[in-house]
């Protein structure tokens, strides 16, 4: 039996998301998480352990689609500048109750 | 253990703060519940959109469209989720789809309402989605782990809506009279919406889906937490609230006001509102002129299988 490569994920308290940690090479999913557990689990800093294939991950790192060049401030809460429209408001506000 | 144990067990550890995963046994009655309030969750998300696409079209400026359609995509973004998390509960995608369709489940309150001007669009980002983060905040702790975890990230955009929604309304106020009188007219059809929103005040010793931490704050908190953040807020612009009886009660250390309409609440989700027949009939119509996409999608996994 030969050894393939499996990715280690890790979930540190109960609720959390699971978090790449590493990987082990091991020749059947079994002694992966044997081995797993070994690495990521022997302190009692792990919950919950997963392993998956390397080969079952498929991976987008093209920036053209993750970060496109245009501007999207409008996508994010500092693209939105009220600090003075909220003044002039309160103002006006106070002229005319 | 025999199941009736065993379910005491998980009630125990749900009730204490512990968390659930998609992979995790469950009691049949924690799974339909979480299932009931996820399926609700993500027909409103899907729905939620569809007065704001009524003025995609009829946005002021470039800016104010590509944020506004950013929005709605969001918004279906965040149902996307929501069904898959539903989905892995036990309840296939297309049959919670087909529920809405036929009347059987339900979206919230506020999206049976028509818009009638461009300031509805900024009081809807605003208000109706500040209400909906002060739930949806409370939801991060939810006991089903999965449903917390994506609360978090819907949590951090609608964030941005807020922003988007409260510069809208103040570029409004800081406008002419008529466009002022636009926010204050939208302000006054909103608000008795906006106050039915979190539903009527529940028993907390009967509201299961507090004891099993599905929430962790009850309805009438959510409303009180909603009127100390805002009312501030949209008062200091200089719009009136529509509610006479509307204060802080500083004995009582909570707000007062008129009693909400609550047979219009009841009235309004089981699909008797103004818009909720033809925002329906929209998605039947939209679903049947779509259906050719999902045949060739899932013609092609077919044949690649």
């Amino acid at each position: 039996m030969t050894d393939s490569v499996w990715e280690v994920f890790r979930q540190e308290d109960e609720g959390d998301a699971m978090t790449h940690a590493g990987s082990v090479r091991a020749p059947d999913a079994e002694l992966a998480l044997h081995y797993a557990r070994e690495f990521y689990g022997r302190r009692q800093e792990s919950t919950r352990l997963w392993v998956v294939p390397r080969e079952a991950i498929n991976e987008l790192d093209d920036p053209d689609w993750l970060k496109p060049p245009f501007d999207r401030s409008y996508k994010r809460p500092g693209g939105y500048l009220i600090k003075h429209k909220l003044e002039a408001a309160k103002a006006r506000a106070e002229e005319s109750p | 253990m025999d199941d009736s144990e065993r379910a005491d067990s998980f009630y125990a550890r749900v009730a204490a703060g512990g968390k659930v995963e998609a992979d995790d046994w469950m009691p049949d009655p924690y799974r339909a519940a979480i299932l009931k309030f996820v399926e609700m969750h993500a027909n409103s998300e899907l729905m939620g959109v569809l007065p704001e696409r009524e003025w995609i079209l009829r946005a002021p400026t470039l800016r104010r469209k590509l944020a506004l359609t950013s929005k709605v995509q969001d918004e279906v973004g965040h149902a996307q989720l929501l069904y898959r998390v539903a989905e892995d509960l036990g309840k296939p995608r297309e049959q919670m789809l087909q529920d809405l369709l036929d009347g059987k489940t339900k979206f919230h309150n506020v999206f049976h309402y028509p818009t009638e001007s461009w300031a509805d669009v900024g009081i809807i980002a605003w208000l109706v989605d500040a209400a909906a983060i002060v739930s949806q905040q409370a939801l991060r702790d939810s006991s089903y782990a999965p449903y917390a975890r994506t609360m978090k990230k819907i949590c951090w955009e609608e964030s941005v809506h807020i922003m988007h929604g409260r510069d809208v309304v103040l570029t409004l106020m800081n406008g002419t009279d008529r466009q002022r009188a636009l926010v204050q007219n939208a302000l006054d059809r909103w608000w008795g919406p906006l106050m039915q929103m979190h539903g009527p005040p529940t028993d907390p010793a009967r509201d299961k889906d507090l004891l099993w931490r599905i929430k962790s704050k009850g309805n009438e908190q959510l409303r009180q937490e909603f009127l100390s953040i805002y009312v501030p807020r949209i008062r200091e612009l200089g719009l009136r609230i529509p509610d006479p009886e509307l204060r802080y009660d500083d004995g009582a250390g909570r707000w007062h006001y008129s009693e909400p309409d609550w047979d219009e609440l009841r009235s309004v989700v089981t699909g008797h509102g103004p818009r909720s027949q033809e925002r329906l009939e929209f998605r039947r119509v939209n679903r049947a002129l779509t259906q050719w996409v999902r045949d060739a999608i899932i013609g092609r996994a077919a044949a690649a299988a």
